[in-house]
């Protein structure tokens, strides 16, 4: 080797052993999804401030990537991030193993801070076994947005949309006939609804706290029924949410309605239907149901290495009333701390929805809502749900022997040794 | 260099050195996840709980999966798109490869490789172009078509068509590029002998050319079967997963995906993915029966 190569060889190495101790500073990996991953961008110039000697990693991949990402580094236990945000329809997925650390037990003491959130939200990031594996960043309390504009033109009023389920159904005939918008994307987004209606304490939404299985009594018939009639009406665009259809329906002025969670309406404002802007209003669910859509969480791997460091970022990205409210502008995520709900933002008329305090309502909508228990095969028994109630809406299937189909096929599932 | 030759067996080594690179990425990214499904398929496992929460079963996997309805639903949509989008494949490709052989000259690179552009554009790209066209409300195939506007993509009876007819698109050129390619190096003799004898058009493609094509479609509808029993593409792009339709559309290679990402059942995919093999391995055996044996013997 010539020289001056062993010359080069030898200063590099000096001076990567001078930088040592500043490379050595403790580096904390986030996992995240968008939208959720710019909530944790726009905080860290804060979290700098605060602890200058932890620097945070933020890995980001899409929604569906992120979710199979980290159950492949769940699996093997290799890749995994420090801090793993997850979305609330997968939690009961990832809390059925033992890879995400209990944040209620020792050292984190979770429960200490369990009063200061939403109350539904706490249970949410509740295995089934009792241990909270993942802390609430932001909930989606359920609200009915829907187009003034076009209900106007059809002589349509809040009222009647908010009554019960039979009106808002003749609601979507009559603004069928007048503008020829439909008032629903989907019919399944009544049947997704009246599901999440009257559960008795303590029961999920497909088994009941001993893990039988409930898709055959009475609140899943009226679902189906109410679902069915709303498809024979007409009144749905027959588009699943997300799809280019659905947003198409926006933006052509076809989709009048959408019940989901308020977060909904960030989306409608920044990229759905920019342009109908002030024509979007934001009331109640249809007869009088409390629901939330979805909701954001954090969680901390049980192989992490720096289990202190993950607490102190999930804590300020959660429990940090500031951090929180930096979120609610910068994505207009609802906030799960209660103390973010106090702000004077909260108050504040939003121009999309032409003015109206939404958040007010929102806030009261959010502290109303139950909290419902997760299941390992929730996702299996929703697939099941679905595919038999799409035989009944398009294949003419008796709702009964749909039912008991559901039940036959989800137990199916469940009996596994 | 030399002296790590030397201690590692001298000259009579390098080979295996220099083959090395190729076993070793093998065996960690081909041979090790085959086996390791295997063993899979024999345990219950949820995958959140780590390696260590794998529960020995025996087969009852296999047997959980042979009696699970969708599974067998799912068998039943794959072998329906492999006829429904397989078949006029291969009837289409061969005549149309006859007939760019035989009377196209200078169009036949801008013909062929306009038939081949869908094999190699991207699932993404089919996907979007795909949708938008058969949209219910704003696509162009219910704007030209008359009568009630048909849900394309969200009511079975017409997706199940709506994806073959994606795969039969995306795949036709590939097979027509096979087919070509065998097509140029029969022997131009062989039809000036034919002609000479008296034989048309229709005689020389029945006896010359479908004969001596006989190694390429066996390699053809090998490779189709082995795609269709495959799908997984076109419908888990095109059907939204979410939407009720789904499972009435789903292909086994996606409930084996949907078994083990959705449901988190590594177990029961693994072993899914070995009955799909079993079906692969006898119908490529079947396939093998009727074109495969004649084989490369031209005089026959």
């Amino acid at each position: 080797m010539p020289k001056p190569f062993h010359t080069a060889l030898a200063g590099t190495l000096l001076l990567l052993g001078l930088w040592s101790p500043l490379a050595q500073a403790l580096t904390i990996t986030v996992a995240s999804f968008p939208d959720l991953d710019r909530a944790a961008r726009a905080a860290l110039p804060r979290w700098r401030a605060l602890h200058p000697d932890i620097e945070v990693k933020i890995v980001s991949r899409q929604y569906a990537d992120h979710h199979t990402a980290m159950t492949a580094a769940l699996a093997t236990g290799s890749g995994l991030p420090d801090v793993m945000a997850l979305d609330l329809r997968f939690i009961g997925k990832f809390a059925a193993g033992r890879g995400l650390s209990d944040l209620g037990a020792p050292p984190f003491q979770a429960q200490q801070l369990r009063a200061q959130f939403v109350a539904y939200s706490w249970p949410q990031g509740t295995s089934p076994r009792g241990e909270f594996v993942a802390m609430p960043a932001d909930i989606g309390p359920g609200t009915l947005l829907y187009r003034q504009d076009l209900m106007a033109r059809a002589g349509i009023s809040e009222a009647e949309l908010t009554g019960s389920w039979e009106q808002f159904i003749a609601a979507g005939i009559k603004l069928k006939a007048a503008t020829g918008a439909y008032l629903l994307a989907d019919s399944t987004d009544i049947r997704d609804i009246v599901l999440r209606t009257g559960l008795a304490p303590g029961e999920g939404l497909y088994f009941d706290s001993q893990g039988r299985v409930l898709v055959d009594s009475p609140r899943f018939v009226r679902a189906f029924e109410l679902g069915r009639a709303a498809r024979r009406a007409g009144i749905d665009a027959h588009a699943t949410a997300w799809t280019n259809d659905w947003v198409a329906g926006f933006r052509r002025d076809k989709i009048a309605s959408q019940m989901m969670g308020a977060w909904l309406a960030g989306h409608l404002k920044n990229w759905l239907a920019p342009a109908s802007a002030g024509q979007w209003r934001s009331t109640q669910l249809p007869n009088g149901v409390f629901a939330s859509y979805g909701g954001s969480f954090y969680a901390i791997p049980a192989k992490s290495e720096h289990k202190q460091a993950a607490w102190d970022f999930i804590r300020f990205m959660c429990a940090d009333a500031e951090t929180q409210l930096q979120s609610l502008r910068t994505l207009d995520s609802f906030p799960a701390l209660k103390a973010a709900q106090q702000d004077a933002l909260f108050d504040e008329p939003m121009p999309y929805l032409g003015g109206q305090r939404a958040r007010r309502l929102w806030r009261e909508i959010a502290s109303q809502v139950q909290a419902v228990p997760v299941h390992r095969l929730d996702a299996l028994a929703t697939d099941v749900v679905r595919a038999e109630y799409e035989l009944v809406v398009s294949k003419g299937k008796d709702i009964p022997s749909a039912l008991a189909d559901a039940r036959a096929m989800i137990e199916h599932r469940v009996r596994r040794p | 260099m030399k002296t790590l030759l030397r201690q590692l067996g001298g000259r009579a080594a390098a080979p295996y050195l220099f083959v090395a690179p190729f076993f070793l990425l093998f065996a960690a990214f081909g041979l090790f996840p085959l086996l390791f499904s295997i063993v899979l398929s024999l345990h219950q496992w949820d995958a959140s709980a780590g390696l260590g929460a794998m529960q020995w079963v025996g087969l009852q996997n296999y047997w959980y999966a042979l009696t699970d309805p969708w599974f067998r639903s799912s068998l039943g949509h794959t072998f329906w798109y492999g006829l429904a989008a397989g078949l006029p494949q291969h009837l289409l490709a061969l005549p149309l490869a006859y007939y760019i052989h035989r009377r196209l000259k200078r169009s036949r690179n801008f013909v062929v490789g306009s038939y081949f552009l869908p094999y190699i554009t991207s699932s993404v790209a089919i996907a979007l172009i795909f949708s938008t066209l058969l949209s219910k409300d704003f696509g162009f195939i219910n704007l030209i078509l008359p009568g009630a506007p048909r849900d394309w993509l969200g009511d079975a009876d017409y997706a199940m068509p709506a994806i073959a007819f994606v795969v039969f698109w995306r795949y036709l050129g590939w097979n027509l590029v096979l087919y070509l390619s065998a097509l140029q190096v029969i022997d131009e003799s062989l039809y000036e002998a034919a002609t000479l004898d008296g034989a048309g058009p229709w005689q020389q493609f029945r006896h010359i050319t479908l004969p001596l094509l006989r190694p390429m479609i066996y390699f053809a509808v090998t490779m189709t079967i082995i795609g269709s029993l495959q799908l997984f593409d076109e419908p888990f792009i095109l059907v939204d997963s979410e939407s009720g339709v789904a499972p009435a559309v789903m292909t086994t290679a996606m409930f084996m995906y949907r078994m083990a990402f959705s449901y988190g059942d590594f177990g029961t995919a693994s072993a899914i993915s070995w009955l799909l093999f079993l079906v692969i391995a006898a119908l490529s055996w079947g396939n093998h029966r009727l074109f495969g044996q004649a084989g490369g013997e031209h005089g026959r």
